[in-house]
């Protein structure tokens, strides 16, 4: 039987099953095995909300989305061009985001009459005997029972041996792309060890699946997908929220300061906490707090005390934290505050991604309370971006709003991490002992109106601060009505000048003028970015610009947008960007709003710039 | 004496700061501020080492007073800020200054983690059984059917008895003292800066603006030797203006008796116990309102009703720490940044 191979540019492969399946593990695998071959890739898990959801069942399916390709890969992908579907739900589940003339490759033995019913398929209907499939690429394999078949020699129950066909389906996709299996063996070895029959089995049924796929004469055709012209170095895979306790630890290193969490569990932040909790021996303080104002009053106390604090939550949380948040500001002590953003208002859309807290983090606290605000634009971003909270909070005294969601929160992608020795030191200092004679104001400020860190132990510097207006420089209560106005213009001010000392704002792509600039922040990156190289290869002058910093804005922010003839400004809200940029340059933006718990697909955004610019 | 880092010893005078106090004249808030002052004198501590953190309150103005690092926070968190104060020195003096509506309404549920926590801190909660500050609305200790400004026909809350609360968070010191017995409520500060673990010290404040006389009955010289009884560790608990009377256990119900003409001897007596828990919660039950009911009225009692060691949540997270290194060695920053897997694109 005569075999090919095809090179294809890029993939998208959805992985679906029950939550039982290992589809998180198969498409772990998988990707891991990819980023060895030097693919650039991006990935998205797509978990059940409810933890245990019943077997079989739509609500139960449990998703891996994997990108991958020879090129530049900034989002997970909009559609499947492969789908594995272990069971009927699976393919219920999906089936909506596969093309015409896309692969399905399905485990028949997860279509039996209880399974159609489970799935919500109507009495006597199998979408794989009605043609509702036709036009897709369809691969049958009973999984289950050729991975039965494959251990009926090994002493494990039927049960133990069902938990391998995921391998099964591992090893089949690795003979389709034409993949070495050594590395999945290694890390199967790694886990397995001290279980040599479960090793076995799982390697068995491995190899089983590559065999299948080599040996059955369905299967003609495997494909190859090369590298991607990636910056040379050393690569990891990293998610979201495991790259913030990357940039929150090596902050703290870097500041020479130990590292305090105060958080409340909330979804989809409390991997934060997780995270941290492992991390001990870096000397990382995790408090897992009552309730979020707690958490975040914990984490004013140890910033206080000196440590580097840090609080995460979610939307809901946030509200929470409003007070103390004003608290810390008018402490002026260095804090970060975490937003994993979801669907809001309320408890709104937990598990779904959403970039609706913008105007919160700005605007949402009693009083005139101006807060620094930056966001994170990627996975690996995220570490970038919590090492950047921590150096303004550190060095503005100033809590600091820091802004992720739920997409990157979970998503994964390569990074070309960097060595401890290439990432710069953050000046935190606390204020010394005074000489004899020597005054304290505790709210003296510098040129940049930063006042001193004093922590209590420190001898000689006994003050008392709190959430009263405060004389400026003694820090004494006062009400006096001309201290309380020019206090408001100095807190202010302080932020502002935090745009002295962040970079200017960069294109991430396009021409310094032309037509259309796409100005985005967040999770929207990667389709941004995706959409503008598409149109300027088509001939469309449009550039991308990104905003890390949105407050204070980039100082050369205004005169960037004056370069371009149109601003568009997507956003997965109700335009939040939008409202800020008209307030604050008094110019026209054309939003382009999905508030449907998902990101913004490519080919959407794509048809809406078009009409624009057309 | 001299001091923890041997210099001149401070007077309770070098603990009071330049502001004017504000508490109203006659305030009881006054008698605690001048006492808290003077046990810190008498303790030798050193002021860089003292943070004192406080909600929003009457009470909570109390930083303002005293010349060590101090938080005036927001209302009802101080105990959640002065957790995370501790966390990161452990090796500080850190006094919770709350009062009824602070502590038991707004800031209800950080007080009773807190205290399971076993955090080493003091907490004073001043106790005047109304709202001062916001000028007169009940407070979750005020008495039932309480006529305020907000509650014109009577309160119908019925009222949180603080060392119950106290002892049914886990509190591992509870005791109870009031404004006008500056003798009494000096020792029990003592006691709270001794405790390892977190201090749960209830104070009788009167407000003589809004709430005067609330306390009236347990404070006057001539009632108060009948309402009151005095807990000392390995004593019989006895009161009564010539200690003729006395409490003993009926199988389980405390019973008022007279030693001059019931028969009994001090040696028949309830012997206080500070560590026996059971013993603490039924004295912490000693709640009548004197004069309402109709039944015996047990005298409300003064002093530590529950004493205990548990360890405290900060060195619990120290010993992980030093535990986590001791396993793992000291974190390294490249092997975090590295992670698990890497490959190298070349």
């Amino acid at each position: 039987m005569q075999k090919t191979t095809e090179t294809q540019e890029e993939v998208t492969i959805k992985f679906a099953g029950d939550s039982g399946d290992g589809m998180q593990l198969t498409g772990t695998l998988f990707t891991d095995n990819t980023a060895l071959g030097g693919s650039d890739l991006a990935t998205f898990p797509d978990f059940p909300a409810e933890i245990r959801a019943p077997q079989g069942t739509l609500a139960g399916v449990s998703g891996f989305q994997l990108h991958f390709g020879s090129r530049e890969i900034l989002t997970p992908g909009d559609e499947y061009d492969v789908l594995v579907a272990m069971n009927a739900a699976a393919l219920k589940a999906n089936i909506d985001r596969m093309n015409p003339g896309s692969t399905l490759i399905v485990n028949t033995d997860g279509f039996d009459k209880k399974n159609l019913r489970l799935a919500k398929y109507d009495d006597g209907q199998n979408p794989l005997e009605d043609g509702s499939l036709d036009g897709f690429e369809v691969f049958e394999i009973q999984v289950t029972k050729l991975t039965r078949e494959s251990l009926k020699d090994v002493p494990l129950s039927t049960k133990e041996k069902d938990l391998c066909k995921n391998m099964f389906v591992l090893g089949f996709l690795y003979w389709r792309y034409n993949r070495q299996l050594d590395s999945t063996i290694e890390y199967l070895s790694s886990k397995f060890g001290r279980k040599p029959e479960i090793l076995d089995a799982n390697i068995t049924a491995l190899k089983t699946g590559y065999h299948y796929g080599e040996t059955t004469e369905t299967f003609t055709t495997r494909y190859n997908v090369k590298a991607a012209p990636l910056e040379k170095g050393a690569y990891r895979n990293v998610m979201g929220n495991e790259a913030l306790v990357i940039g929150f630890i090596t902050a703290a290193r870097k500041a020479g300061l130990p590292l305090f969490y105060g958080s409340y569990p909330i979804t989809p932040a409390s991997d934060i906490l997780h995270g941290l909790a492992r991390y001990k021996h870096f000397d990382v303080r995790t408090f897992q707090a009552e309730d979020e104002i707690a958490a975040i009053c914990s984490a004013i106390g140890a910033a206080y005390g000196g440590n580097l604090a840090v609080t995460g939550t979610s939307g809901p949380g946030l509200a929470l934290k409003t007070e103390a948040m004003g608290l810390a500001l008018m402490l002026e002590l260095p804090l970060v505050i975490c937003n994993i953003q979801r669907g809001g208002p309320s408890t709104g859309l937990p598990t779904k991604t959403e970039q609706s807290d913008l105007l919160q983090a700005l605007y949402g606290r009693n009083g005139e309370s101006p807060l620094p605000v930056i966001s994170a634009s990627s996975p690996a971003d995220c570490f970038y971006a919590a090492f950047e909270a921590c150096r303004i909070a550190l060095q503005h005294m100033t809590p600091v709003i820091l802004l992720s969601d739920g997409y990157i929160a979970n998503g994964a992608e390569p990074w070309k991490f960097p060595k401890s020795n290439d990432i710069p030191e953050i000046q935190a200092e606390f204020r010394k002992p005074p000489e004899d004679g020597e005054p304290y104001l505790p709210y003296g400020r510098d040129g940049r109106y930063v006042r001193e860190w004093a922590i209590p132990g420190t001898k000689g510097l006994a003050h008392r601060i709190g959430g009263l207006e405060k004389q400026a420089g003694t820090g004494e209560v006062s009400y006096d009505p001309a201290n309380h106005e020019y206090m408001v213009k100095v807190r202010e001010a302080k932020v502002e000048t935090i745009a002295d000392f962040i970079p200017e704002q960069q294109l991430s792509i396009g021409p310094e003028k032309g037509q259309a600039l796409f100005l985005g922040w967040g999770s929207t990156y990667g389709v941004i970015k995706t959409v503008a190289q598409s149109l300027l290869e088509e001939g469309y002058e449009v550039a991308h610009a990104h905003l890390r910093h949105l407050r204070p804005f980039p100082r050369n922010l205004g005169a960037m947008l004056d370069n371009y003839d149109t601003i568009i400004i997507p956003e997965i809200n109700n335009g939040q960007l939008s409202k800020v940029i008209r307030d604050k340059f008094l110019r026209e933006v054309v939003p382009y709003n999905k508030i449907q718990g998902v990101p913004i697909t490519k080919a959407e955004l794509k048809d809406f710039a078009k009409q624009v610019l057309a | 004496m001299s001091t923890t880092n041997g210099t001149i010893p401070l007077a309770a005078k070098d603990f009071a700061t330049d502001q004017d106090v504000r508490w109203c004249p006659g305030c009881g808030d006054y008698s605690i501020l001048k006492q808290v002052q003077t046990v810190f004198a008498e303790l030798g501590l050193d002021r860089d080492q003292v943070a004192i953190i406080s909600g929003i309150g009457c009470s909570s103005r109390f930083p303002y007073y005293l010349e060590t690092y101090g938080m005036h926070s927001i209302h009802g968190r101080a105990p959640a800020v002065a957790s995370g104060l501790k966390l990161a020195n452990p090796d500080l003096h850190v006094w919770v200054i709350t009062g009824d509506g602070d502590g038991l309404s707004i800031g209800g549920n950080h007080l009773l983690h807190l205290l399971r926590r076993n955090f080493n801190v003091n907490v004073l909660l001043f106790n005047n059984q109304i709202y001062g500050l916001t000028k007169g609305q009940y407070s979750p200790t005020s008495e039932e059917y309480k006529i305020t400004k907000s509650t014109p026909m009577g309160s119908l809350d019925h009222p949180v008895n603080p060392l119950a609360f106290a002892l049914g968070s886990e509190g591992t010191f509870i005791a109870r003292a009031m404004d006008r017995d500056p003798k009494h409520l000096k020792e029990m500060i003592h006691r709270c800066h001794n405790h390892q673990g977190t201090s749960f010290l209830e104070i009788y404040q009167n407000c003589n603006i809004f709430n005067d006389g609330a306390f009236f009955s347990f404070t006057d010289k001539e009632t108060k030797p009948e309402t009151t009884i005095f807990l000392e560790h390995g004593q019989p608990l006895r009161f009564g203006k010539n200690r003729e009377k006395g409490i003993r256990l009926d199988c389980f119900r405390p019973q008022i008796v007279d030693l001059e003409n019931d028969g009994y001897s001090p040696g028949d007596l309830w012997i206080h116990d500070e560590t026996d828990i059971c013993k603490a919660h039924m004295l912490a039950r000693f709640f009548d309102a004197p004069g309402r009911q109709q039944k015996m009225v047990l005298p409300r009692p003064f002093g530590v009703l529950y004493a205990a060691e548990r360890p405290c949540y900060e060195d619990l997270l120290y010993d992980q720490l030093k535990q986590a290194v001791g396993q793992k060695g000291e974190g390294r920053l490249d092997e975090l940044l590295a992670g698990s897997t890497t490959w190298e694109i070349s």
